[in-house]
């Protein structure tokens, strides 16, 4: 079963649509017993850093998810993956669930449009399981303001280009995965990244 | 780089799809949850309904078709028409939407885009626009379906969506839609120019080569067709290789 943590913000309804779809058993829970029997669990999120970190911990959710990443895959989706990092500054500076090495900030690109939307091509950076048979025009769908940038370039699996490389996603090589555009959006290749992220 | 955006769009009223021509004479042709599926499997980067319904019940099919669809097709879905309040958004949103399109309502009441953009995000919320081009030869802004002329400069208005907060705006010429002479360029580049948030051509094509040379002859982001794609005239897949031949970046 794989736990969709529902801490009150984003669009989860579109990720369980996603996996119910594929036919993979899933759960949207902010429940602790739940989210350690399952088997994997993906962090959904749309909205700003600090109020989403400030619910997972009212939920007393971020002790939960640190120890669980070090035991089963764990996929965050935009602002989740992005939680999954160091600190953020977006609005504040925050504290993240420090998963993989690195910070978050506003994405400076003058000549851009900010935010970064629509669709947009993966270019590899570092193999991982989740970009496996994704054929040779993997475009995914991106909407985010900031960007994840981590510390150590074996961290990014891959980027797009838009006024630069923009991390697209990213691994601790392990357990931790983070996916800066919607799967649960993009299409086949999407649905492709979330039934590997369930083959794992 | 990004990858230009083809949009088909499904005009639904009652929950069955029609289309009119030129706002006028409207015709019944189908399931939309069927009809957004086949639009996925061609390629169709974001799909849009367009509520037509002037009834209360018929929100409610509306949002039953969104939740549907949703469950089947995951690509963008933008829903529009008939949206009012905050209430409304947060309602289309929570049905599976991931963009609400505000027409009529924004012009009489702008502060719907703010609201919109501030509690939502600005991604959320794209505003769309009828506008013609007016004897002095600027174009004005009309609503409820093209049927009232506000008297309001459309560069003007587009400027004020801009720092209101929206995310986007779907541009629809009155007098190029339902014609398939191609879009209207003039009016689309006017635009363009004047904001920097992406704008969607709509009203207009007729042939696969009208939405390359909205791309080769303006900057806009995406381009909107709605019989076209419907009566399967053209299929999204189609444009799409016609507009890879002339090197303009889509997603395959």
């Amino acid at each position: 079963m794989i736990a969709i943590i529902d801490y009150g913000a984003g669009n989860i309804f579109s990720v369980k649509n996603a996996l119910d779809y594929l036919g993979l058993e899933n759960q949207l829970t902010d429940n602790k017993n739940l989210i350690e029997q399952a088997d994997k669990i993906i962090l959904p999120g749309v909205g700003a850093f600090p109020s989403a970190m400030k619910m997972l911990e009212q939920k007393g959710l971020v002790s939960v998810l640190k120890t669980q990443a070090k035991q089963k895959p764990l996929l965050g989706i935009c602002l989740g993956m992005q939680m999954l990092f160091s600190k953020s500054y977006e609005f504040e500076a925050c504290d993240g669930l420090d998963l993989i090495s690195g910070v978050v900030d506003k994405m400076n690109k003058p000549d851009f449009i900010i935010p970064h939307m629509g669709w947009n091509k993966l270019e590899i950076e570092n193999p991982c399981k989740l970009l496996e048979n994704l054929g040779d025009s993997p475009y995914v769908y991106f909407v985010h303001s900031y960007e994840a940038n981590c510390e150590d370039n074996k961290n990014l699996c891959a980027w797009v280009e838009y006024g630069g490389k923009v991390p697209a996603m990213v691994s601790d090589g392990k357990f931790v995965f983070g996916a800066q555009f919607h799967p649960e959006k993009s299409g086949e290749i999407g649905l492709q990244i979330l039934r590997n992220f369930a083959n794992i | 780089m990004l990858a230009k955006r083809i949009i088909p769009c499904l005009d639904v009223r009652d929950g069955k799809v029609v289309k009119g021509v030129n706002f006028k004479g409207i015709r019944e042709v189908g399931d939309p949850v069927a009809c957004a599926e086949e639009y996925n499997k061609q390629g169709a980067d974001e799909i849009v309904f367009y509520d037509i319904t002037a009834s209360h019940e018929g929100r409610g099919v509306m949002l039953d078709v969104v939740r549907e669809t949703a469950k089947r097709v995951f690509v963008p879905l933008t829903v529009g028409g008939g949206i009012k309040t905050v209430d409304d958004i947060r309602e289309t949103l929570r049905a599976g939407a991931d963009k609400v399109s505000v027409n009529s309502q924004a012009v009489q009441n702008p502060k719907l885009i703010k609201d919109g953009a501030d509690i939502f995000g600005s991604q959320c919320i794209c505003v769309g626009i009828d506008a013609k081009k007016s004897e002095s030869g600027n174009w004005t802004v009309f609503i409820n379906g093209g049927r009232i002329d506000m008297h309001l400069d459309l560069l003007d208005w587009v400027k004020q969506i801009e720092q209101l907060g929206a995310g986007e705006i779907c541009l629809n010429s009155i007098d190029t839609d339902g014609v398939k002479g191609g879009f209207d360029l003039p009016m689309l580049k006017a635009v363009v120019n004047a904001v920097t948030i992406p704008v969607i051509a709509s009203g207009g094509a007729g042939k696969l080569e009208h939405f390359a040379e909205a791309f080769q002859k303006t900057d806009c982001s995406a381009a909107l067709a709605a019989s076209l794609f419907h009566f399967k005239e053209l299929t999204v897949n189609q444009v799409k290789a016609d507009c890879r031949t002339k090197k303009i970046i889509v997603r395959s």
